[in-house]
């Protein structure tokens, strides 16, 4: 290989996304409205004895090629961040009431995504997280690229 | 961008008809570009679509969207005047081909038409419509 052609692999952006499932319960409550108000915003997800989901999290990082291993981040350390940082805390859970966080954040897909987001950032010092992609169902997803990014036309 | 938001999106699925057929090209050349898609009967398709909405969280309900009343809507605008239709009989596709391409972009339009009546409007804007003909066939807008 030319060192030109070396050269423009080293500088090559690259995302790599990783996927992990959970299973967990939730229900939905605001104590900003009334009984009614949550009822009516909420419906069935209101039910205080909670209900599952799968969800399906798939974590993106984005990053240069390294030279030297031909990867962006090495799999296993992203792997037991997410195990560690994401999966042990919330994988058959109550959510509401066993993950702290949601003791006063509403666990709806939007804040689970920005949380696991929250989670991770900190943690993921040798890469750089890009996106947190969480399905609840097939049919529902969120996307999260981290605070105040703009990310039009990016994904 | 605002800080945090998120981008939502929810999958639809629906049944409809069509054929590829441009009346302004004589039939030798319509059987040229479009192939099997011109067979004069028509073919059908299950297209799934995916709306993506996109805006802050709102801390009083830690929603960005609510999707109860984005499912209604979209039902109402796209689902229930598409699904099990044949596409060629569709007031817009009277003067245009209704490629997967075509109905993308006019499935954003009457979603963007609507849109600002929506409550959810308030905190969140349509970003991108998604529409799958197949499995392996799908077309992206984002207006």
């Amino acid at each position: 290989m030319g060192a030109a052609m070396a050269a423009t692999m080293g500088a090559a952006m690259i995302y790599l996304t990783r996927r992990a499932e959970f299973s967990a319960s939730h229900y939905y409550h605001s104590p900003a409205l009334t009984p009614e108000e949550n009822q009516r915003l909420y419906g069935k997800c209101a039910n205080p004895h909670g209900h599952g989901h799968n969800y399906v999290l798939e974590v993106t990082v984005g990053g240069e090629i390294d030279a030297r291993s031909g990867m962006v981040v090495d799999l296993k350390d992203l792997k037991e961040v997410m195990s560690r940082e994401v999966l042990e805390v919330l994988d058959h859970r109550f959510l509401n009431r066993e993950v702290p966080v949601f003791h006063h954040v509403i666990p709806t897909t939007e804040n689970l995504a920005l949380e696991i987001w929250r989670m991770l950032a900190p943690k993921l010092e040798f890469c750089r997280l890009h996106r947190i992609r969480l399905y609840e169902t097939p049919d529902l997803f969120v996307d999260y690229f981290g605070p105040a990014k703009d990310v039009s036309g990016e994904w | 961008m605002t800080a945090d938001s998120v981008h939502l999106t929810r999958r639809y699925w629906f049944s409809a008809s069509h054929r590829l057929h441009h009346p302004a090209l004589p039939e030798q050349e319509n059987r040229e570009l479009y192939g099997k898609c011109n067979n004069p009967g028509g073919h059908g398709h299950n297209y799934f679509l995916e709306v993506t909405v996109a805006g802050p969280v709102d801390p009083r309900t830690g929603m960005a969207v609510n999707l109860a009343e984005l499912d209604q809507f979209v039902q109402n605008r796209v689902i229930e005047p598409l699904h099990e239709s044949s596409l060629n009989e569709q007031p817009n596709f009277r003067e245009q081909v209704p490629t997967t391409e075509n109905l993308c972009v006019e499935i954003y339009r009457v979603l963007e038409e609507g849109w600002p009546g929506m409550e959810s409007a308030r905190r969140a804007r349509l970003e991108r419509v998604r529409l799958e003909e197949t499995s392996s066939n799908f077309f992206e807008y984002r207006g």
